[in-house]
């Protein structure tokens, strides 16, 4: 039964991908996708950016005091957010913002016939309104993490530099020190896989949904979930396996 | 056009349809009647390919649907209309939007050409001044009129229209099949209406069939229907509660 559900997502990424890479191409569908993933993430994504760094600002300036180490708290902050919480928190954030509202929008969809009515004019509803929503994560997600790393980044300054003291030109010279291209690049390849875990799974989750109002709720709250554990799998794994 | 051959489904093995045959001529509307809950939906949905039967076949000008894939399948749909219950209309989309929606999709129309064949179509079904409305801004026979409108666009060759004035008052139930019977004399679509709106649909259809018991119970002209004999066919066109048929 598990085994059969994992391969019925898997032929349904499959499907996605395929079709994605072969036209005709919406992309009036897909700018609104970005619009609705990418721009309408952004207050949230600033928000949690912000306060994720002056957390990291404050916990890390106490912590590396203890060692006579504070002058490293802008590697620390920066190294922190690029490569594990900024593609991260960011990929959990839209997974609540935007994930959720794609699983109940595509499940209304469903159990009100409009995906039928799609497929019986012709219209493969894939195309029309899956691939869109993948690409857009793929694109969204690194755009919206890089926005996250800059603004934690500037939240640690305000704490480390403006309130705590430190140098401002300790914390960027020794940021500049430590971090590297390859760091950088983790943190773009984690937010790739993430957008397109978030579409894949919450569009799946959707256009699979149950009967009625139950059905979407169901399938909404499995996919913020699934979404979520797998991000976090999925983190592990790449970080243990490719870095 | 449409021949459906000895169709059968189960849903959690309980045995729906149990060998459903019948045909539908080019041109003509067949008026599908039978019991709530016992598969006429479910058989609609399968004379668009929509759903797949356990057994035996449905023909669209003798190509088998369930057979066809991909582009294939693609083609032959976009031949068809397909009116639902409830309309099924995109509620993220305007009045105008909905019904351009196909010939956006799978026409080559330029913008000028779809707005003015939109514009057309909603005249056709009296919804002049809807365009820029949402579904949820409209009433349910307007829905109807809008979906019926999304189907006629493209003017299809079949169009399937599952129960399209249930829920509505007797009044705008009456206008939507004049309306469907006007809009047939003037395209000529080829037609099955699932309906329990009896007598009244009989007058738009050339053929009646009744589903019972998962068989086609009798298959004749409206005026056959009307002057059978069969018991079952009696109480169900009658409505009256004593008879063959059994309800709880």
């Amino acid at each position: 039964m598990v085994l059969q559900r994992i391969g019925r997502m898997g032929l349904f990424l499959a499907r996605a991908v395929l079709l994605a890479v072969t036209p005709p191409f919406k992309f009036s569908q897909l700018l609104k996708q970005i619009q609705f993933i990418g721009s309408q993430s952004v207050l949230v994504i600033f928000l949690t950016g912000a306060f994720s760094g002056m957390v990291l600002g404050l916990q890390g300036y106490y912590t590396l005091n203890r060692f006579g180490s504070a002058a490293l708290l802008g590697p620390m902050v920066a190294l922190s957010l690029i490569k594990e919480l900024g593609p991260v928190l960011s990929a959990l954030m839209v997974t609540g913002r935007a994930g959720s509202a794609i699983t109940a929008e595509i499940g209304i969809m469903r159990i009100t016939e409009q995906i039928d009515a799609i497929e019986l004019m012709g219209v493969n509803p894939l195309r029309y309104l899956v691939v869109p929503k993948l690409l857009a994560g793929i694109l969204a997600l690194p755009l919206l993490t890089a926005i996250f790393d800059v603004v934690g980044i500037f939240g640690g300054y305000l704490i480390g530099v403006k309130l705590l003291g430190i140098g401002e030109g300790t914390y960027f010279a020794e940021m500049g020190n430590y971090v590297d291209l390859e760091d950088v690049l983790e943190g773009i390849y984690k937010s790739l896989c993430f957008g397109a875990l978030i579409a894949w799974v919450c569009c799946y989750k959707g256009y699979y949904a149950g009967f009625g109002a139950k059905g979407v709720s169901k399938a909404t709250t499995q996919a913020v979930v699934l979404s979520s554990v797998l991000i976090l799998i999925w983190d592990y794994l790449m970080t243990s396996l490719l870095f | 056009m449409i021949k459906v051959e000895d169709i059968h489904n189960s849903f959690n093995s309980l045995e729906v349809l149990k060998g459903v045959t019948f045909e539908v001529a080019k041109g003509e509307i067949l008026a599908l009647i039978g019991r709530s809950g016992y598969g006429k939906s479910v058989l609609l949905k399968q004379v668009a390919g929509l759903m797949k039967p356990d057994r035996g076949r449905v023909l669209i000008d003798n190509k088998d649907i369930g057979s066809l894939r991909g582009k294939e399948l693609e083609q032959l749909r976009s031949r068809f209309g397909f009116v639902f219950q409830n309309g099924a209309l995109f509620d993220s989309l305007t009045i105008f939007e909905n019904v351009a929606f196909p010939l956006i999709e799978k026409t080559k129309l330029s913008k000028q050409e779809i707005k003015n064949k939109v514009i057309s179509t909603l005249d056709e079904v009296g919804l002049t001044g809807t365009e820029d409305k949402y579904p949820a801004q409209i009433s349910g026979g307007m829905i109807r009129r809008a979906a019926l409108a999304r189907s006629l666009v493209r003017n299809p060759e079949i169009i399937l229209f599952d129960e399209p004035t249930t829920g509505l008052d007797p009044i705008i139930g009456h206008a939507i099949l004049n309306l469907i019977d006007s809009c047939h004399k003037r395209f000529g679509f080829t037609g099955i209406l699932v309906t329990h709106e009896i007598p009244r649909a009989f007058d738009i259809v050339q053929k009646v069939a009744m589903l019972h018991e998962g068989k086609i119970q009798i298959l004749a002209s409206p005026q056959g229907i009307l002057s059978s004999d069969d018991p079952v066919v009696q109480q169900f066109i009658t409505g009256s509660i004593e008879g063959p048929i059994q309800y709880h």
